[in-house]
């Protein structure tokens, strides 16, 4: 069914519409896993003018299956930009005020460097040889990229789930370059919970006979059954039971009987049916074990014997935290715990539970409760930060 | 569910919330437990340069404060204190709320932990005119400051001067200042007859700490 799309083809077009940088030339970016990778390319987006002073840069950090077109037409997909809602002229994110940066993630398919890429090593994708990669490496990079458009410290850094993970990371990691923080449904570390069901998406797309070891370029085949499961079983845990009945029910598709057979007899079959098949067709597999892993092995406080209040201890970053009810994959009580971290290291923190059925993915859809907290936290950060008039 | 701040705060408290500005020292760390819209977290740090934080029950106040730049967490008095280290704060308030939580006792016990000074009011069941429509009408008190009926109050315990003074001493907290507010926002302080106050003051504002 998508025998037309290839990785690398999509990847060169994602790279060429937009901007893109060539980084660790000269120092070499060390990885998590000890592996020094460089040069590697990281393609990104930016929406909005630099301001003279260089104080008006906001982070966005994209989610497992996202990508740095945050607005606007998607040149591979044609669709709109995962937070058309939120970023652009006038929004709440205006595009008009401040200066957005979103990079493709490391071990990504839209362009930055990931397993869908020639090693210039061997002159073939890397597949499997790609070095498995962390949500700091995701972060070093972004940071390198900072460097090198000569951006000293940001106004925000801002994502939902795993792109709430890199706004944690990045917190931590740079704690003088983020004036704020808005990590959105997120977690201070991947739930055993997660990590299973990261795993039945794995073994769903290793066990797709055109996957080969990972080496499906040079066997001419893509993985798309399997990468198309692992998109189905991970498309549930986005939504809430409750949304699932308020969109489906148990209503039937095309059909007002059953047909005692395995077709798409309901109308949530044929919706899970047809977010796979679409997801193959903008997604790479390979991309989706590493950056599944990379969410897996995230724990904010491994180094700190899991005592997440010393990983912000002496913070001036101003943290504004968003869970919604119904979200089952990252629950509320996973940004609690991060608040309370922060209370206890005395950060200035700020906290909300939105109210609604929609899910996880609640952060990217229509939800004015969610928006109006965004927009009440940003507005007031930028007068802090003197971006707007007190 | 717990339910920390009253539904709606009862007018007198801009006097109130006035009184407590005024206990608190210019540049101080504060924690206002039910902080509301955030007034009185503003006022402190517009005019006393506090560096402040809230909590507050409701979705809609939190969203009202993170609007004017303050740091709030949604949350409660009875489920949230114990993560604040002992001494984080050099004030902690709690205005008009204490008789809305759950358990007194341990939440006056978190606050002077977590503060080296707790600010706490609340409104005095004890007053007079509460007392006397319980005698005379034999109905549950609904007064200016006790605004609703008792099957929608979200005050759960409430006490009078003498109780609450009671159970401090119980706690081993140490009563600092006390001021007594009037029906007419009049406030009296110190050595004043705490009999009297029992029966004269709509609300105690008291200062407490850890003894010794």
């Amino acid at each position: 069914m998508s025998e037309a799309f290839n990785p690398l083809v999509a990847s060169e077009r994602a790279r060429q519409a937009g901007q893109y940088a060539v980084l660790g030339t000269d120092r070499r970016l060390r990885l998590d896993c000890g592996v020094e990778l460089g040069p590697f390319t990281v393609a990104y987006q930016t929406y909005g003018k630099l301001n003279a002073e260089r104080s008006n840069v906001i982070i966005a950090c994209h989610a497992l299956t996202g990508d740095q077109y945050v607005t606007g037409t998607h040149p591979v997909t044609g669709k709109n930009g995962w937070w058309d809602l939120v970023v652009g002229p006038g929004q709440i994110i205006d595009t008009e005020r401040y200066f957005v940066l979103c990079a493709n993630v490391l071990g990504g398919c839209m362009g930055t460097t990931g397993p869908a890429e020639i090693d210039p090593a061997t002159g073939k994708p890397y597949g499997l040889s790609f070095p498995v990669i962390t949500v700091a490496d995701m972060v070093r990079a972004q940071a390198m990229l900072l460097d090198h458009l000569g951006i000293k410290d940001v106004f925000c850094v801002i994502g939902g789930s795993m792109g709430g993970m890199q706004v944690l990371q990045w917190a931590v990691s740079y704690p003088d370059r983020v004036f704020a923080a808005v990590p959105i449904a997120a977690a201070a570390r991947h739930s055993a919970q997660n990590i299973a069901f990261h795993e039945v998406g794995r073994q769903a797309i290793m066990a797709d006979r055109d996957w080969h070891g990972g080496d499906y370029h040079s066997h001419g085949t893509r993985p798309t059954k399997g990468l198309a499961v692992a998109r189905m079983a991970a498309h549930i845990t986005y939504l809430s039971e409750q949304a699932l009945r308020r969109k489906f029910g148990r209503r039937l598709q095309d059909r007002s009987n059953l047909s005692y057979g395995f077709d798409a007899d309901f109308q949530v079959e044929s919706y899970l049916r047809y977010q796979g098949s679409t997801f193959v067709d903008r997604f790479d597999a390979n991309s989706y074990l590493y950056i599944t892993r990379a969410m897996d092995y995230f724990d904010l406080a491994a180094d700190k014997g899991g005592r997440l209040a010393d990983v912000f201890t002496n913070t001036k970053t101003r943290f504004c935290l968003m869970s919604f009810t119904s979200d089952w994959l990252f629950p509320t009580a996973d940004s609690r715990e991060i608040v309370h971290a922060l209370n206890a290291a005395a950060a200035k923190v700020s906290f909300v539970e939105i109210v609604t059925d929609k899910g996880h993915d609640a952060f990217l859809l229509d939800e004015p409760e969610f928006h109006a907290m965004l927009t009440g936290f940003l507005s007031g950060a930028a007068r802090e930060r003197g971006l707007l008039q007190r | 569910m717990n339910v920390v701040s009253p539904v709606a705060r009862p007018r007198s408290v801009r006097f109130d919330l006035l009184l407590i500005a005024d206990m608190i020292n210019p540049g101080a760390r504060v924690l206002d437990i039910g902080c509301g819209d955030g007034t009185l977290l503003e006022h402190l740090t517009r005019t006393r340069t506090v560096d402040g934080r809230g909590i507050e029950l409701s979705q809609s106040d939190v969203k009202e404060c993170v609007g004017r730049g303050l740091a709030v967490i949604q949350g409660d008095a009875d489920q949230d204190l114990s993560d604040y280290p002992s001494g984080a704060f050099d004030y902690v308030v709690l205005s008009q709320t204490l008789q809305a939580t759950r358990n007194p006792g341990q939440v006056l016990e978190e606050l002077v932990r977590i503060g080296a000074s707790a600010i706490v009011s609340f409104p005095n069941y004890g007053h007079w005119r509460v007392r006397w429509q319980l005698l005379l009408r034999g109905r549950m008190p609904v007064t200016e400051i006790l605004a609703e009926a008792w099957h929608e109050s979200p005050n759960i315990h409430p006490c009078t001067i003498r109780d609450f003074v009671e159970l401090c001493g119980r706690l081993g907290i140490t009563i600092t200042r006390q001021i007594f507010v009037d029906r007419k926002g009049r406030s009296s302080s110190g050595g004043a007859n705490r009999r009297l106050a029992n029966l004269l003051a709509e609300q105690g504002l008291f200062e407490l700490s850890r003894r010794g």
